[in-house]
């Protein structure tokens, strides 16, 4: 017949159900401790919160046990949900003057973070920035002491924000164009892009494998049936593309024959452009992860007549190729889509024809040469990764035009500065 | 540049268009889309019990088929029709004589618009169908064809013109396609998120294709969407669609022809069971392991220009490569033999079957 349980034991059986509502084992004997602690992990009762109880009344016994069955408080990450301020640049290149309404409209989205303005080289007037912000502002004198006047016609124009990117020492660099001001969402709620633009950084991508339900880490999203599970924790996403409502980034041909058209279609996606797939990504709203790819966005392609309109530049397209081989070589992911900024209108599209024609025209060759670039497998770094693609370049494409064999040089020249001014330990000041 | 038709399409494709589907229950559910099918043929394939009669609702103009009818016309060809598993839907787009096919699931039903607008689907799938796609570089704005839209700076004039497009792969409200672990734990969630878009999916990469509300130009494609061999006494379910769409991306890859993804939305009613789903997927979750990585790797030689021929081989491959992962794929290999033979002796050559020049292979 076997012996009924003691009430001792039933006491100890009782505990290990009430642990929730136990905040101290210290009074309790030595025995009853042991035998309790033995109970609770049989029970499959030993949390984190229960094991500190333990821990806490001192006992030498438990420390043993805990020791001899090598227990270990792991530490789980937790995802930060909120942006961390200080692990982010906002840089903004300056091509007009007066920031005021730019800076103004702005304000709630960008007044938490640290701002760098770079000032085009080529702009005359001072400029005019409204107060309350955190900033840094460089102008054509720091470029040149930073990095030589010959080296600093990397700089003008819309190039000049590159310079931002180079001297920033956060993890993260957000920037817009200084015609761009936020926009609203289907909701008509203000959309926070830099918001939006972290979250795309922070969570994976997906470009091995298209998912039908677009980006399958946000709220209401996932991946779909068919997905193979392997591929769905992702890689790092290395750069974020928005995309712009009103004005949209449209060549120079296309604004001229469409003058009236205007973007409206909101679409509430984010997409990771596919590895090996190209595309066009324009840098009037971007964001990426400076430590990983910092190097790969060259202010490289200048046209011979690039001039002050988006529309008159190749620079970021360029660039935009650049980095998107090297993130399929490095296995990092690109995303598309969310947010939008609002695109205010500017300019003479027709006027532009002329200068912008040679860009349309360049664009024919740059494409087949990025789609068939391939990097050794040496290149394990952006800036290895770089170096390659520009003698890529020097090889395949500098007899066709100048501008690619100086687009080649100037890459070179990025990554010697790059290693130069842009790793230093210490930030350097205005 | 781009500019959208000016034709109402949807009266253009009434006696090209076929409208495929599968079903083992009823058809109720044709009542609701009344307005936008019922100008078009429909084809209905009967699954399960032949003796029970598939009720249509009036004034369709459709044929139905049930196994007696499939192992009539396909005789000893007829085993490589699916039992008891939608796949049977595929004997559908054979026995057809137009151009284009739709298919949707009789749990789908018609989804309104942010505006509150019924969506015409049919509709939608063949706008996409009739404009070009842009597989050779990502348009970040999306779809150019459409109104409103346009190619995006830095876009190269000389791809502006696209490729024909071959399939029309719509999306779903409500109840989202997600495999059975993910329906597990999450049996609540509900795809709510209205996505106004259509893309091209770019060459090069693979995508899971959903069945339940696609639309594809039979005569460029039909003979690659092969629902394969699922149901009653195949090892796998739940993934018939997504070998005809690894199939079919592959061999349109190679043929230089355009797959579209994105609207128009159904809303998808009806959950399935997550249990019995997970019997089904259960060893389709580990061969996607071995099958994604087949299909990204798969080439096909430089003579295969048409459709039926790049399927033949790709059914070689199948049988040399994953024939060592489960007999399952010989028995596959061999039935995507025999739905080639069937499907040209349903069509003959000479009537339209798509022979495109290997230029238009990049």
């Amino acid at each position: 017949m076997r012996t009924p349980p003691s009430l001792l034991s039933l006491t100890i059986d009782s505990a290990v159900i009430n642990l929730s509502n136990i905040t101290d084992l210290s009074p309790l004997p030595d025995h009853i401790l042991i035998d309790l602690f033995l109970r609770t992990l049989r029970a499959g009762k030993l949390t984190e919160r229960v094991l500190k109880l333990f821990i806490a009344t001192g006992k030498d016994e438990v420390h043993s046990l805990i020791q001899a069955l090598n227990i270990q408080v792991i530490v789980t990450p937790v995802l930060p949900t909120k942006i961390k301020d200080d692990e982010i640049d906002i840089v903004i290149g300056a091509v007009s003057s007066d920031m005021t309404a730019f800076m103004n409209e702005w304000r709630p989205i960008f007044s938490r973070f640290h701002l760098i303005i770079v000032k085009d080289p080529d702009l005359k007037e001072e400029l005019k920035i409204p107060e309350g912000f955190n900033l840094d502002v460089y102008k054509k004198s720091d470029i040149d002491r930073m990095v030589g006047s010959s080296t600093s016609i990397l700089f003008s124009g819309y190039s000049c924000r590159y310079f931002g990117y180079l001297v920033s020492r956060k993890k993260y660099i957000v920037s817009v164009d200084d015609d761009c001001l936020p926009a609203r969402d289907n909701k008509g709620f203000l959309v926070d892009a830099v918001a939006q633009h972290i979250t795309n950084l922070r969570t994976p991508a997906t470009p091995f494998f298209f998912n039908t339900l677009y980006d399958p880490f946000s709220e209401g999203a996932d991946f779909v049936r068919g997905y193979p599970f392997s591929l769905r924790s992702g890689v790092k996403c290395a750069l974020s593309c928005g995309l712009w409502l009103n004005l949209a980034d449209h060549d120079a041909p296309t604004q001229a024959l469409k003058t009236r058209q205007r973007n409206s279609r909101y679409v509430d996606a984010v997409i990771t452009v596919p590895a090996r797939a190209l595309a066009p990504i324009s840098g009037i709203n971007i964001a990426f992860d400076r430590e990983v790819v910092g190097p790969a966005l060259v202010p490289a392609l200048r046209l011979a007549g690039e001039g002050k309109f988006r529309w008159e530049t190749m620079e970021d397209i360029w660039s935009g190729m650049c980095v998107k081989v090297v993130c399929d070589h490095l296995g990092l992911g690109v995303k598309s889509g969310l947010p939008y900024v609002w695109r205010t209108d500017r300019g003479d599209a027709i006027a532009s024809l002329k200068k912008e024609w040679e860009g349309v025209k360049l664009m024919e060759e740059v494409v087949p040469f990025f789609q068939s670039v391939r990097l050794p497998r040496t290149a394990t770094t952006a800036e290895d990764c770089v170096i390659e693609v520009a003698k890529a370049v020097k090889e395949q494409l500098g007899s066709t035009d100048p501008v690619f064999a100086r687009a080649a040089g100037a890459m070179l020249d990025w990554v010697k500065l790059w290693k130069s001014v842009g790793s230093s330990s210490s930030p350097p000041g205005v | 540049m781009a500019e959208p038709a000016t034709i109402s399409p949807a009266t253009l494709l009434k006696d090209e268009l076929d409208i495929v589907i599968p079903t083992i229950r009823n058809l109720d559910f044709l009542e609701m889309w009344r307005p936008f099918f019922q100008p078009y043929h429909l084809i209905i394939v009967q699954d399960g019990d032949p003796s029970k009669t598939i009720k249509v609702p009036e004034g369709f103009d459709y044929e139905l088929y049930n196994r007696n009818d499939i192992n009539r016309i396909l005789g000893p060809k007829a085993s490589c029709i699916s039992f008891k598993d939608s796949a049977c839907r595929c004997f559908g787009y054979m026995v057809s004589k137009k151009k284009y096919i739709y298919t949707i699931d009789d749990d789908c039903f018609v989804a309104k618009d942010p505006s509150g607008k019924d969506i015409n689907a049919l509709e939608q799938h063949i706008k996409n169908l009739l404009s070009p796609s842009t597989p050779f570089f990502f348009n970040t704005l999306y779809d150019p064809y459409r109104a409103g839209a346009d190619f995006v700076r830095g876009y190269p004039f000389s791809l502006r013109e696209g490729v024909p497009t071959a399939v029309s792969h719509g999306l779903w409200l409500n109840i989202p396609d997600y495999d059975a672990p993910t329906q597990l734990v999450k049996p609540l969630e509900r795809n709510t998120r209205y996505v106004d878009a259509i893309m091209t999916i770019p060459k090069g990469t693979l995508f899971p294709m959903c069945g339940m509300n696609l639309a594809f130009n039979r005569e460029l494609i039909g003979a690659a969407m092969y629902f394969g061999l699922m149901g009653d006494g195949q090892p796998i379910g739940r993934y018939d669609d997504m070998w005809a769409g690894w199939c079919t991306k592959v061999i349109c890859d190679h043929l230089g022809l355009g797959v579209k993804t994105g609207l128009p939305y159904i809303w998808h009613s009806k959950a399935s069971n997550p249990f019995v789903n997970l019997k089904k997927e259960y060893k389709g979750i580990y061969w996607q392991e071995e099958l994604i990585p087949f299909f990204q790797s798969v080439t096909l030689p430089k003579d295969c220009t048409t459709v039926q021929k790049c399927y033949i081989e790709i059914s070689k491959q199948v049988k040399a490569k994953l024939g060592k992962v489960d007999e399952y794929f010989n028995k596959l290999a061999d039935a995507m033999v025999t739905w080639i033979e069937a499907w040209d002796e349903l069509n003959p050559s000479g009537a339209k079957s798509a022979e495109l020049p290997n230029g238009a292979a990049k």
